[in-house]
């Protein structure tokens, strides 16, 4: 049997993006410390309707921690206090009864809010359809093995392409900036031949999209890593920033 | 009774697929833009048919209800993908996957559709490769492999633990490819509510806006459904929360056939459920037992001991004993009544006692902690944030739970409902794995119906369709949208005192208990008499707050429970006219004395179809027979 805590929630709600919102203090009683934190939610939002008050609106599928759908700031911290870990996979353990807990949407102009705890991310599918792939028809493709890629290479690829999308680095970000995310997805495929014909193309067209939405500069907070659930390297950001640098000059742009 | 024409096409099993891509009817490629195709899903199916037929020319629009395609829940999938490529040199090749899948399926499924999915295997591979797929490689740099189970060659290719994600990334970024190019419209949170049928075609369907709550209709000259599996009918299992049975069973109260949804998969290595606010089970990946040993204590009163201080010689490695050949990669449905026979003679562990453990003890001596880390370091990682545990250290506790569906909407061999343009991909369909899937078939069956089937066989249902458009103006549109409006009203109306999601856990509880991984005649009838009676309650008792014209998650879900309240009577109805045990579905009146599922080929080697004429007690069984000319019926044995 698992103990339980007695928690203060502060949730942030807000109808929609055209009225303001507050934050609204709920208790949250008997909770499993084996629960995840949207459990936890689950079990206030049954209280709630017990109640007839509307349930908290937050975003969630997989819960599991591998579709980026989930997004809460706990306690002013995106995804909340465990390192690489999101919100769904963050269990009520590392809470101590009697904890006061803040729990607010991601803070981002380019993400704006829908409901409650809910925000629009399609910036960063805009920023994927700018230039985040490989052309490649199906049916065209050569035997998977005739291009051999060096181990530590592939590795890396996948070291990049583990982001899950979610968009708590630029939530994370006193710029707001999108860099982490946009690194992730340049570095992926940047670093396998497959990816070498659209590689400055791709580059340049992502961080212009990137800047069209509305993402601020990188200027090396960090933050970004600190909370990123998929443990992306910061490291992408300057190799991000060399294909940058490279695609501008080949594309005869000038970079500031 | 209605004819199911399954449409294979004659002639010996490996020519059948080159014989009917040659007999396959073609469009124009300056005509395709001027058909319409609606695709719901965006998962491994959903988007990779989205993408080709985008860039084939048709003129797309593709739905899901999360916030971006890229969230689909095969995104989940962690263990990898199988193909007959025979990279190890192992033996492996079209004609073994096909059988594999074939046996693994219990003899259930159809042979020309199995043979095909083995033979476009190895292009998926290949296409995922050059789409940026960071496959696991070898030093040398070729890719490598895995075992799965129910398989004796090496013939799984994985992305770490995430190769569902890896998978749906590539597919999902050529989804983008498309949308950027202008032949895919993208519509995200967008959740279809009905499918709309026009003088015996499908025709478009209805949606409902997520965030503005509009419902409105989009017309097409056909539409596919690729919208996944329905396992989370039991509430509990490893589907994500939003994963729903409205968009097949919708289409199927519109005509189109629900087959053997009695199949469901059982999945046996799952972290074991510790309370009641638990809101959905998480796997542990198949590819672990390649590496772990299951274990429980021989004797009873070991069982609360920390495992540590059960001796060797106390333990019992139930699946190397009882299945010497295949040991602990026994396929899923063997492995996972295993366990429960062990549970259920009080041998079980943990503090409910439905647990056993999975133990990396030896292979940590055997390859050192770095190697299993490599393989598996993801997937410790997760084991420890849900259950505050360290696998490298103490075995892993696991228990079978609700993972695949098998049933699903009948489709022929162009992957066509027997409503005619209706296309159902994916596990959505019913077609390719019996009454029990093997691991890391589904990913390969997915995109083989999205890359490889699919855009072939489209073409002889669009030829037929030639100014034949309907727009969203027709009166069976209309109708159709002023009928899910008028449900969307009576479900904000009710008002009652129980929230949504505890009559969903009540019937899943229902269902897990009674027509779970054991089913009886008595334990069927007893949850076919118990349903409707839940179904009652919740269409005069269900509590949905807020209003339809905003985003409102209770609202979403109570469509969602209304159709699992229906779907659930007609999976046991399915469950109780198979008299026989197969696969998944196994009937304890029907075993053999060492507890192996009995068949009945002289009854039951048929695919039963549902038919909904209303009411879902009076549905009708039509069935499809499934001829084996290729393989021989035996008696699946493991051992
Ligand atoms: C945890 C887990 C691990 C797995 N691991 C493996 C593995 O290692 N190997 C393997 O082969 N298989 C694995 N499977 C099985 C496999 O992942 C799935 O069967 C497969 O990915 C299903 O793909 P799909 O495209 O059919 O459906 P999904 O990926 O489920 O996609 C369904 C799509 O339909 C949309 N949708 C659903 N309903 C509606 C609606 N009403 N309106 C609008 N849109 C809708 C969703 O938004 C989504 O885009 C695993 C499954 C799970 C759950
Ligand atoms: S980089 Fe990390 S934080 Fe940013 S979207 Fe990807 S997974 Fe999330
Ligand atoms: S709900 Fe999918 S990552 Fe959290």
């Amino acid at each position: 049997m698992s103990d339980t805590l007695n928690l203060t929630l502060k949730v942030w709600r807000q109808k929609n993006a055209g009225t303001p919102g507050k934050f609204v203090e709920y208790p949250a009683k008997n909770i499993p410390t084996d629960c995840s934190f949207l459990e936890m939610l689950d079990i206030v939002n049954e209280t709630l309707v017990q109640q007839n008050i509307e349930p908290i609106a937050f975003d969630h599928d997989c819960r599991e921690g591998i579709c980026g759908m989930c997004s809460l700031v706990i306690n002013g911290v995106a995804h909340g206090p465990e390192r690489a870990t999101t919100t769904c996979q963050l269990h009520m353990r590392h809470f101590k009864d009697g904890d006061t807990i803040y729990v607010e949407p991601w803070r981002v102009g380019a993400f704006p809010l829908i409901k409650d705890l809910i925000v629009d991310r399609s910036s960063y599918d805009r920023i994927q359809q700018a230039g985040g792939f490989i052309t490649a028809r199906a049916g065209s493709a050569p035997d998977a093995n005739s291009v051999p890629i060096p181990k530590q290479n592939a590795d890396s690829a996948m070291d990049a392409a583990a982001c899950i999308g979610c968009g708590a680095c630029a939530a994370a970000c006193p710029n707001s900036s999108a860099m982490l995310f946009v690194a992730a997805k340049v570095s992926h495929l940047a670093l396998l031949p497959q990816g070498q014909p659209e590689r400055t193309r791709r580059a340049l067209k992502m961080v212009t999209t990137m800047d069209k939405e509305g993402f601020g500069n990188c200027t090396n907070y960090y933050e970004c890593e600190a909370v990123c659930p998929a443990e992306i390297k910061s490291s992408f950001i300057s190799m991000l920033n060399r294909e940058y640098a490279f695609a501008a000059v080949r594309d005869g742009v000038s970079v500031i | 009774m209605a004819t199911l024409d399954s449409k294979i096409p004659s002639g010996p099993l490996e020519k059948k697929w080159e014989k009917h891509k040659f007999d396959s009817k073609l469009v124009n490629p300056a005509n395709r833009r001027k058909y319409t195709i609606i695709v719901v899903g965006s998962g491994l199916a959903g988007a990779s048919a989205a993408a080709s037929l985008g860039e084939m020319g048709y003129n797309v629009k593709c739905f899901c209800y999360q916030d971006s395609p890229r969230r689909a829940h095969s995104i989940a999938a962690q263990g990898g993908i199988n193909a007959a490529k025979n990279y190890q040199n192992d033996g492996d090749s079209v004609q073994r996957l096909f059988y594999d899948t074939i046996k693994g399926g219990d003899f259930r499924a159809r042979e020309a559709n199995v043979y095909r999915l083995a033979e476009v295997s190895s292009s998926i591979i290949d296409q995922c490769t050059a789409l940026g797929v960071p496959f696991a490689r070898e030093y040398g740099g070729l890719l490598a492999n895995r075992s799965f189970g129910g398989a004796q060659v090496s013939r799984t290719f994985y992305a770490r633990g995430q190769t569902g994600q890896q998978l749906l990334i590539g597919a999902y970024s050529g989804l983008c490819a498309q949308i950027a190019a202008g032949t895919v419209t993208m519509f995200p949170r967008t959740e279809m509510l009905d499918l709309v049928v026009v003088d015996g075609h499908a025709k478009g369907i209805v949606v409902r806006d997520m965030v503005t709550g509009k419902i409105e209709a989009h017309a097409g000259d056909t539409v596919i459904l690729a919208t996944g599996g329905y396992g989370n009918v039991f509430y509990l299992s490893t589907n994500a929360k939003g994963c729903n049975v409205t968009a097949t069973w919708r289409a199927h109260k519109k005509g189109a056939f629900f087959a053997n949804p009695c199949y469901t998969q059982i999945h046996p290595t799952c972290i074991p459920v510790h309370g009641d606010f638990q809101s959905k089970l998480t796997l542990m990946s198949e590819s672990l037992r390649n590496d772990g040993r299951v274990w429980v204590p021989k004797k009873k009163e070991d069982c609360g001991k920390p495992p540590g201080e059960i001796a060797e010689e106390d333990r019992d490695y139930y699946l190397e004993r009882k299945y010497p050949s295949f040991g602990n990669l026994a396929p899923r449905d063997i492995s996972s009544r295993a366990a429960k026979q062990v549970c259920d003679e009080g041998r079980g562990i943990g503090s409910t006692k439905l647990g056993v453990y999975l133990d990396f003890s030896a292979a940590i001596k055997r390859l050192g902690e770095n190697v299993i880390r490599e393989r598996y370091g993801n997937l410790f990682d997760m084991y420890h944030k849900i259950t505050g545990e360290d696998a490298y250290k103490v075995p892993m506790r696991i228990f079978p739970a609700v993972h695949y569906t098998m049933g699903g909407l009948w489709v022929d061999y162009n992957l066509m409902s027997n409503l005619p343009g209706l296309h159902v991909l994916g596990e959505a369909n019913f077609s390719d794995h019996g009454a029990n899937r093997l691991g890391a078939s589904a990913l390969m069956q997915g995109l083989a119906d999205g890359y490889f089937v699919l855009p072939y066989t489209i073409s002889n249902y669009l030829v037929t369709q030639a100014g034949k458009k309907v727009g969203t103006d027709h009166p069976e549109f209309v109708k159709a949208i002023e009928e899910v409006k008028a449900r969307t009203e009576k479900l904000l109306s009710i008002k009652g005192k129980r929230s949504v999601d505890s009559f969903h856990r009540e019937l899943g509880l229902l269902l897990w208990d009674k027509c779970g991984m054991g089913r009886t005649e008595a334990s069927l009838k007893d949850a076919l008499a118990k349903i409707p009676k839940i179904r009652e309650e919740f269409w005069t008792n269900v509590n949905v707050l807020g209003d339809g014209n905003d985003l409102n998650q209770s609202l979403e879900m109570a469509g969602r429970v209304a159709d699992f309240l229906e779907f659930g009577e007609l999976m046991c109805l399915d469950a109780l006219e198979r008299r026989e045990s197969c696969g998944g579905h196994f009937r304890e009146e029907f075993q053999f004395e060492d507890g192996e599922a009995k068949r009945d080929d002289e009854h039951f080697a048929h695919v039963a179809a549902w038919e909904n004429v209303g009411e879902v007690a009076k549905s009708v069984r039509h069935i499809e027979p499934l001829n084996y000319e290729n393989v021989h019926l035996a008696v699946r044995s493991y051992k």
